[in-house]
């Protein structure tokens, strides 16, 4: 906490000078503000004071245009597309009566279509911005102007003024807390929006404001804040705030900030300090950009070579009219005088140069940026009609929200992914425990019988309906009053910081600073240790029907290092007892002696535990005679009032009572993950997709995520940790781990099956993401180089898996300029990233980062406000929808409300969309470059003077109909490979007809050579080709296919018959003169005769050539298919080190025997903070009233009861409470299903492993008969090759067929996934577990 | 379960075939069992027509006569650089029956009608007959869209103003007397072009006033054929067959053609002589001008070229299609093993 001693020296009355802004405000352009603010200074209740300083107000714009700055604005960017700037420089050469070639409408009427479609989607977006941002300005708050509460819309809140904030609520601005309804001004924020934290946390005011209290005085309070200007930092706030005289230092303590919700408070006032644009939610929002995919700026950059080709054609051809203008054209002029501006063949050169540009602008036609478009917005639809990505728990489908980035969804290479509400439900259960050396929880019944859900009712009232337990043998063990059962309840009834609130008998409803504890509080009350109420000197418990109050004596409370908390009681009987729960790491160290045999036992039981990916703690207690109880008081007193080091010395005398303890046992809570989060991520690894997690949360939580989604592992060679303060040792860390990695693959190279595993790499990544296409790929390795040499090359080849987890201070220093390429290249050689304790900056700092080092495509999943930014700066962002914040899924692209339905939006729909994608554009790139081709060669025979052949109005139309192919697959390796075939094409089109036609005549003797004529026929046969050449390239023809093709020939000859038509002719003679040509043409049997023949010799080759490739060679042709066999070959007999990669999912009982080294991941309670306890025991955050009746507590009246009630009036009833966020509130509200399969690591191992057994079987069946034995632990591992090599085969023998296998794999891997999500729909959650029938 | 889909809600997209992407495909497949017999297939298909085609290419008889006159020795060769009116006559013989109807071409070579401003140096609408265009061409037609007395030229532009405006004759000796082989120059020209396309004004010579001929033209449009209306003007044959441009710079264009009953079954075995009026120059760009006398069968005139790609084509397929027999044994077959 810094207070700003130097503030009264700047205490000037000051306009600051206006200066250049020095550093752009994080909220992007929105302030208004001019100049730059050094600090601020904010007076309560005076409007017109503040006014001066023209802060910003609290109205928040999002959008981008308004009615006034839309055209122009709209217009600069679209203009600033490559694309439209090249045509529109086209339209003005074709205004230019001496070039043009074409009349200038044909350019003008696409373009002005594709802008004004373009403009119509902005606009309609910006609507929705403007429409998000009225409703979230025109909120209600309640403001405290003159002496009296008003309501206000958000937007009109100002700088200075007080507002008063409800339970539940969201606070609007970032707001100085002057008082609440709660004592000493205490409140509880959930700061979920903010960093993604759901636990509660407490914020006081200072205390001289606090006694404010009601609107009263509050109007009358005149105090000025002086504080830091606006800035990013979520944890940080210095100020002063000048009242009365007297200044007191403001912290973040005291600060409630925008985005924040009041919790479990009835009410409070704030002053607003800052407003909209600068609070530091909005300041932490990266910027509003628009997202182009990779094959946009592919396009682009081709749409630019393209024109350098055309810009050669143009000069070849060009130089060609000036030779032959010189040679011919000159001595031609007693027919064709040159025009009066031309008076030298170089000018007349120059002129066809511009000329032909324009003639030969079709190889890069308007229309293709039009059917791009069409072909994307008909993907976002096949992604909103996709029922397997249908949510049916919260009825929610999944969303395509942008249009224009599909096909990169078949490209990402890396995931960022937020943890709580995106892979974890953010729900604590009780899963399973240990008990004097026996495990409950596990059921294990061998013949599969159907584990039923435990009712509690019948043997105790109290019990919270809600939780889910299956283990009898626990309950019995309760019943039949084993006291080790007993003990260990107890403890969990005690030995917490929870508050209880009792609104009726019996209706017990838990305030738990984090869902750990409460999972643990409730489920003691489940089996018979109710915690009723607490005072701060005593605990109120219902054991066993029987009401015993302790007198709680000390709470030794939780901290990060201690990783434990014990609490000292004393029992009705006098006996006084320690209880302590914390890390198995530091309580089994604190054991007595003769717990040795126990110890190991419990121990094995907690390495099972974290295994599963549970949160373990471990319990023990500890018996202290009346002696030992004063002498330690006495310490603690001491410590306790000592001035100077009180912390370390009280983490001393806590130290000294927490020994020779005997152990209990040890809790398993299960974070309950999102549906299929482990397969998913599973699934996507073996994509060659990295994940990363980058969670606000800390780092204890965020490892035990990372472990029970499977990203790390048991089997994993190294799990680095990066937690350091200064850049010198963050330095080091990123070096060591650098060197260690390199040791390591070194050592492991010389085996062969790191070879393989490496060789696996390479290729794997390739086919796992998008074919074979390598071209674009391949530079980005190199990116690396850059690196000091140590780290350069090696680090692509390391070979064994790696994890990174870095935390938020260490990140910071990671980021700089200096450190980035370092650790961007540790990063990337780890097979898991975990960062923790980010703030929302960081996180999309970090997306940058990766963005800018490795060029590669880059998804950002989040469901908060916190998500916002990095889904912002992804390439691609997806919004977990169906939830309470919509802030993520509003500035997303895509959303669904499961984070398993990513692997079918990549894999299936991106998949899909790229390949499509690829091939529509090679197809139509081909068919530009047979089409304008012929130009140019027809060029070679007219004197290079830029005369077209074919009847280009009567070709617009196969343009048009690529757009309803919507089965086309190809890939952009082979775009040159496309544009050779489209050159070969344009030959055969034009020199075929030429020699035919040159010397034909009709059957009446007219001959065939006229320029129409062969317009014609040229036109004719091009279409034919082309038709016959998509037919080809179509796997997979459905109704719309057929349609489509024969529609497009058909309507060709319609068309043409109609332009060539009289009635036209009649009207426009000058711009329909090909009148009758395609009669006298079409009824020529040579004409047929020509094109049968062009069509052959165009074909023929193509289809030898595809025959040849597909069917006979795939090493040639598919060196994906060739490596994927290869593998599994070599996989058989070794595959150690690959099997580890995927052994995750299913891979239980292997885990357990393997390595099992030091990674028991235990913990307490992660998300607890420090300090509760001593709040408890002040008795600060318990009501007076209830003090009070402390003395009754003993034994509960019912007039205490009423005394609840009464207070808990206003409160919003828990169930909506519970329903509207995920906060501890969840915990107590709906327990959720303590499930065995909904997720692999939720309890018996029987059923996952044989889920992943029959996927894999089924999977084999389909593909290789090599996979077919899968070894239990590796079945995933089988699932691997059989899923690539089934899209490779399929992919080289039809796109189709792709689709059909990956279906398989699909409804294989996730068919099951998806009965069991179905059958969550029908029954409440608890029920919801069944196993399929077996 | 049932109950519970039918309540399900809007939200949940629809289960059609269409929106989850489950259309029922066929789906093509290049396996060797079509692949191979469909090459096979296609080969001996188009040798058969190759053949075919050839064969029919082969019975078209055709006489070519240059008489650009370039070698000092042709009896044209004094009209070549000849300002003035000038005519020349050539014999050649036919040593069998000229199966008929015989077709009468002149061609040109190096000669680019299909250059582009040349092309397009026209005006549709006044070819259409619209008077708007007499008094004001299109500018399409410059420098040929007035004269140096600003007078607007009708037909205006270069492709009308550089009619072919040589005349042929053609006789036969039958017993040392020329018998003249009579020309029928009806129906030469397309039928749109003549019906619907050109379009003379009602009204002939009137509308002609206040407009000039072309200036290379020595009657004005209007006396291109004066012994027949319906020759005259805008669908004077011999004008549609010009104005109807060549796409290469070497083409032949239909003259006229020999159907009178004399010669109906065609010109008999015998000496011809063709009495030409040359008045085209074409010695400034090396142009060449040729008489072509040829007959047609049901595809057209000669063409070998068609025949002989067709069969070439063909072999090409039957020759593939026993490659990819041969690269299939040897590797799809290892490969089941």
């Amino acid at each position: 906490m810094t207070v700003l001693t130097d503030i009264p020296e700047k205490w000037l009355p000051v306009v600051l000078p206006i200066k250049k802004k020095k550093k752009a405000g994080f909220g992007g352009g929105k302030s208004k503000k001019k100049r730059t603010e050094e600090e601020r200074r904010v007076k309560a209740n005076d409007r017109e004071h503040n006014e001066k300083f023209q802060y910003a107000n609290n109205c928040i714009v999002t959008s981008k245009y308004n009615i006034l700055t839309f055209l122009p604005v709209n217009l600069f960017e679209q203009f600033q597309e490559v694309a439209n700037t090249y045509f529109l420089f086209l339209l003005i050469l074709q205004l230019i009566p001496q070039i043009s070639s074409l009349s200038w409408f044909t350019t003008i009427v696409p373009l002005a279509l594709v802008l004004s479609i373009t403009a119509v989607k902005d606009a309609t977006d910006d609507y929705f911005r403007h429409k998000s941002d009225n409703q979230v300005n025109n909120r209600q708050s309640q403001v405290l102007i003159r002496g009296s509460l008003q309501n206000e819309k958000w937007m009109n809140v100002k700088v200075g003024d007080i507002i008063k904030l409800e339970n539940n609520q969201f606070v609007a601005a970032d707001l100085l807390l002057l008082s609440s309804t709660e004592p000493h001004g205490l409140c509880y924020i959930e700061t979920a929006e903010l960093d993604g934290e759901t636990n509660m946390k407490v914020r006081q005011s200072v205390s001289v404001t606090a006694e404010l209290g009601d609107p009263n005085n509050l109007a009358s309070f005149d105090g000025e804040v002086v504080c830091e200007p606006p800035n990013n930092k979520l944890d940080r706030f210095c100020g002063t705030l000048y009242w009365r005289e007297k200044k007191y230092p403001l912290t973040n303590q005291n600060m409630l900030l925008r985005g924040c919700v009041l919790r479990n408070t009835e009410a409070c006032y704030g002053l607003v300090i800052f407003a909209g644009p600068d609070t530091k939610l909005m300041q932490n929002s990266g910027r509003t950009k628009f997202k182009r995919t990779s094959i946009d700026r592919l396009m682009n950059t081709l749409v630019l070579w393209i024109f350098g080709f055309l810009v050669c054609m143009g000069v070849i051809l060009a130089v060609g009219n000036a030779v032959w203008e010189r040679e011919v054209g000159s001595l031609f002029q007693s027919y064709l005088p040159w025009d009066p501006p031309v008076d030298n063949f170089m000018f007349s050169a120059f002129l066809s140069f511009w000329s032909y540009i324009i003639i030969l602008n079709t190889v890069v036609p308007i229309s293709l940026y039009v059917s791009v478009e069409v072909i994307r917005l008909g993907h976002s639809y096949f992604i909103n009609w996709d029922r397997q990505m249908f949510c049916s728990r919260c009825n929610t489908a999944a969303e395509s929200r942008t249009t224009t980035l599909n096909e990169e969804l078949g490209q990402v290479e890396y995931i960022f992914s937020d943890k709580t509400g995106t892979l974890t439900q953010n729900i604590m259960t009780f899963n399973k425990c240990s008990i004097n050396g026996q495990t409950y929880g596990e059921v294990t019944d061998p013949l599969g019988k159907q584990p039923k859900r435990l009712d509690f009712t019948p043997f105790n009232p109290l019990a919270n309906p809600d939780f889910c337990f299956y283990d009898e043998k626990l309950l019995e063990s309760v019943k039949v009053g084993d006291l080790h059962t007993h003990e260990f309840f107890r403890l969990l009834s005690l030995c917490h910081t929870v508050m209880s609130e009792e609104k009726s008998e019996g209706e017990l409803v838990y305030k738990a600073q984090s869902p750990d504890e409460g999972a643990l509080v409730t489920a003691a009350r489940n089996f018979g240790f109710v915690f009723r109420s607490r005072t701060p000197g005593t605990i109120t418990t219902t054991e066993m029907g029987r009401t015993v109050t302790y007198s709680l004596l000390a709470i030794l409370d939780f901290n990060n290092i201690r990783k434990r908390m014990s609490v000292i009681v004393r029992n009705p009987e006098g006996r006084i007892c320690l209880y302590c729960k914390g890390a198995d790491t530091v309580l089994l160290e604190r054991l007595h002696p003769c717990n040795q045999e126990l110890m190991s036992i419990t121990s094995d039981h907690l390495n099972e535990y974290g295994a599963d990916g549970l949160r373990t703690l471990a319990l023990a207690y500890r018996e202290l005679s009346e002696d030992e109880w004063e002498a330690w008081s006495e310490s603690h007193r001491c410590a306790d009032k000592a001035t100077d080091c009180r912390e370390d010395r009280l983490a001393a005398a806590y130290d000294k009572i927490e020994q020779d303890m005997k152990l209990l046992g040890a809790t398993a809570i299960e974070d309950k993950l999102q549906e299929g989060v482990p397969e998913t991520i599973a699934l996507l690894s073996l994509a060659n997709i990295k994940i990363w997690v980058l969670t606000g949360d800390k780092q204890e939580t965020a490892v035990n995520i990372g472990y029970s989604c499977k990203m790390l592992t048991d089997d994993m060679t190294e799990v680095f940790i990066i937690g350091g303060h200064t850049v010198q040792s963050v330095r080091q860390e990123l070096r060591s781990a650098r060197e260690r990695m390199m040791e390591l693959s070194r050592g492991k190279t010389e085996g062969m099956e790191a070879w393989a595993e490496a060789c696996f790499m390479g290729n794997g990544m390739k086919d796992g993401q998008e074919g074979d296409c390598t071209t674009g790929r391949g530079s980005k390795q190199l990116h690396c180089s850059s690196l000091p040499p140590s780290a350069s090359g090696d680090m692509d080849s390391i070979s064994g898996e790696f994890a990174l987890i870095i935390s938020g201070h260490s990140l910071a220093h990671a980021l700089e300029a200096d450190m980035e390429a370092e650790f961007v290249s540790t990063a990337c050689a780890c097979k898991a990233v975990i960062c923790c304790r980010v703030t929302p900056l960081q996180k999309a700092q970090v997306v940058e980062l990766i963005k800018k080092h490795k060029k590669a495509v880059t998804l950002a999943i989040g469901d908060g406000a916190n998500d916002v930014s990095m889904i912002k700066s992804a390439h691609i962002g997806v919004g977990i929808s169906g939830q309470e914040g919509i802030q993520a899924v509003l500035a997303s692209d895509y959303s669904f409300a499961q984070f398993r339905f990513l692997q079918r939006l990549l894999l299936v729909h991106g998949r899909w969309s790229y390949l499509r994608m690829c091939r529509f554009l090679c197809y139509f790139f081909y068919k530009n470059f047979a089409f304008t081709m012929v130009h140019f060669w027809f060029g070679f025979f007219c004197g290079f003077s830029a005369q077209d052949v074919p009847d280009h109005r009567s070709l617009e139309y196969p343009k048009l109909y690529e757009p309803g192919q919507l089965n086309l697959l190809f890939n952009k390796k082979e775009f040159f490979i496309c544009i050779t075939q489209g050159i070969y094409t344009s030959v055969v089109l034009f020199f075929v007809p030429y020699a035919v036609l040159s010397d034909a005549t009709q059957s009446n003797g007219v001959p065939l050579a006229d320029y129409q004529t062969f317009a014609v026929t040229t036109a004719t046969a091009l279409v034919i080709v082309v038709s016959v050449q998509i037919a080809l390239d179509t796997g997979f023809w459905t109704v719309f296919n057929h349609m489509f093709v024969w529609g497009s020939v058909g309507s060709y000859f319609t068309i043409m018959f109609a332009l060539h038509s009289q009635t036209l002719f009649r009207i426009f003679p000058n711009q329909f003169r090909f009148i009758g040509s395609a009669q006298n043409t079409l009824l020529q049997p040579v004409v047929w005769l020509t094109i049968a023949l062009a069509t052959a010799v165009c074909v023929v080759p193509v289809l030898a050539f595809r025959f040849l490739k597909l069917d006979l060679k795939p090493q040639l042709s598919d060196t994906v298919r060739h490596t994927q066999l290869v593998r599994q070959k070599r996989r058989k007999p070794g595959g150690r080190s690959i099997g580890g990669a995927w052994r995750g999912t299913g891979s239980v009982s292997e885990g357990r025997l393997g390595a099992r080294g030091g990674s028991r991941r235990s913990g307490y309670a992660f998300s607890h903070q420090e300090g509760f306890g001593e709040l408890i025991t002040s008795g600060k955050n318990m009501r007076l009233s209830s003090l009070a009746l402390a003395n009754f507590a003993s034994k509960h009246s019912s007039s205490w009861i009423e005394t609840l009630r009464r207070k808990k009036t206003n409160h919003t009833p828990p169930s909506t409470s519970g329903e509207c966020s995920p906060a501890p509130s969840n915990v107590s509200g709906t327990c959720p299903a303590l499930s065995n399969s909904s997720s692999v690591l939720g309890g018996s191992q029987e059923t996952p492993i044989e889920e992943e057994t029959d996927a894999a079987v089924v999977l084999s069946s389909s593909s290789h008969p090599a996979a077919s034995e899968p070894a239990e632990p590796r079945a995933p591992a089988q699932v691997a090759p059989a899923d690539s090599s089934t899209s490779a085969a399929a992919r080289t023998d039809s796109p189709g067929g792709w689709a059909r296998s990956l279906e398989t794999v699909q409804e294989a891997l996730f068919g099951r996934r998806g009965c069991a999500s179905a059958s969550n729909t029908q029954v409440p959650p608890c029920d919801a577990t069944e196993t399929p029938p077996h | 379960m049932v109950k519970e889909e039918q309540e399900e809600s809007s939200n949940r997209p629809d289960n059609t075939a269409f929106t989850q992407q489950r259309l029922p495909a066929w789906q093509p497949i290049l396996s060797a069992s079509i692949v191979i017999p469909m090459f096979l297939l296609i080969g001996a298909a188009f040798i058969g027509v190759g053949v075919a085609l050839f064969i029919t290419s082969r019975d078209i008889q055709l006489q070519e006569l240059d008489y650009t006159g370039d070698d000092s020795e042709h009896p044209c060769f004094k009209c070549r650089t000849n300002t003035e009116k000038c005519t020349c006559s050539m014999t050649f013989s036919i040593p069998t029956l000229f199966k008929g109807p015989v077709f009468f071409y002149y061609g040109l070579t190096n000669y680019f009608q299909n250059q582009r401003k040349y092309g397009a140096s026209k005006d549709d609408n006044q070819l259409y007959g619209d008077l708007d265009y007499f008094t004001n061409p299109s500018t399409d037609c410059d420098p040929y869209t007035r004269d140096s007395k600003n007078m607007p030229i009708v037909p205006c532009g270069a492709l009308a103003n550089s009619m072919f405006n040589d005349s042929f004759s053609l006789s036969h000796t039958v017993n040392g007397v020329q018998k003249i082989v009579p020309l029928d120059g009806k129906g030469i020209a397309w039928w749109t072009d003549y019906n619907i396309k050109y379009r003379n004004p009602t009204l002939n010579s009137v509308f002609f006033s206040g407009t000039k001929k072309p200036t290379n033209w020595p009657k004005p449009i209007y006396e291109l054929d004066t012994t027949d209306v319906y020759n005259n003007g805008f669908i004077n044959q011999d004008f549609l067959v010009w104005m109807r441009r060549a796409a290469l710079p070497d083409f032949r264009k239909l003259y006229r053609r020999i159907t009178h009953d004399d010669y109906a079954d065609g010109l008999p075995a015998g000496n011809y002589t063709l009495t030409i009026a040359y008045n085209y120059p074409v010695h400034s760009f090396n142009g060449k001008k040729k008489v072509v006398l040829s007959n047609v069968s049901w595809m057209g005139g000669k063409n070998d070229f068609l025949g002989i790609a067709y069969i070439v084509v063909g072999s090409m397929c039957v020759v593939m299609s026993v490659v990819m027999l041969i690269v299939y044994a040897r590797f799809k077959f290892a490969e089941d093993v």
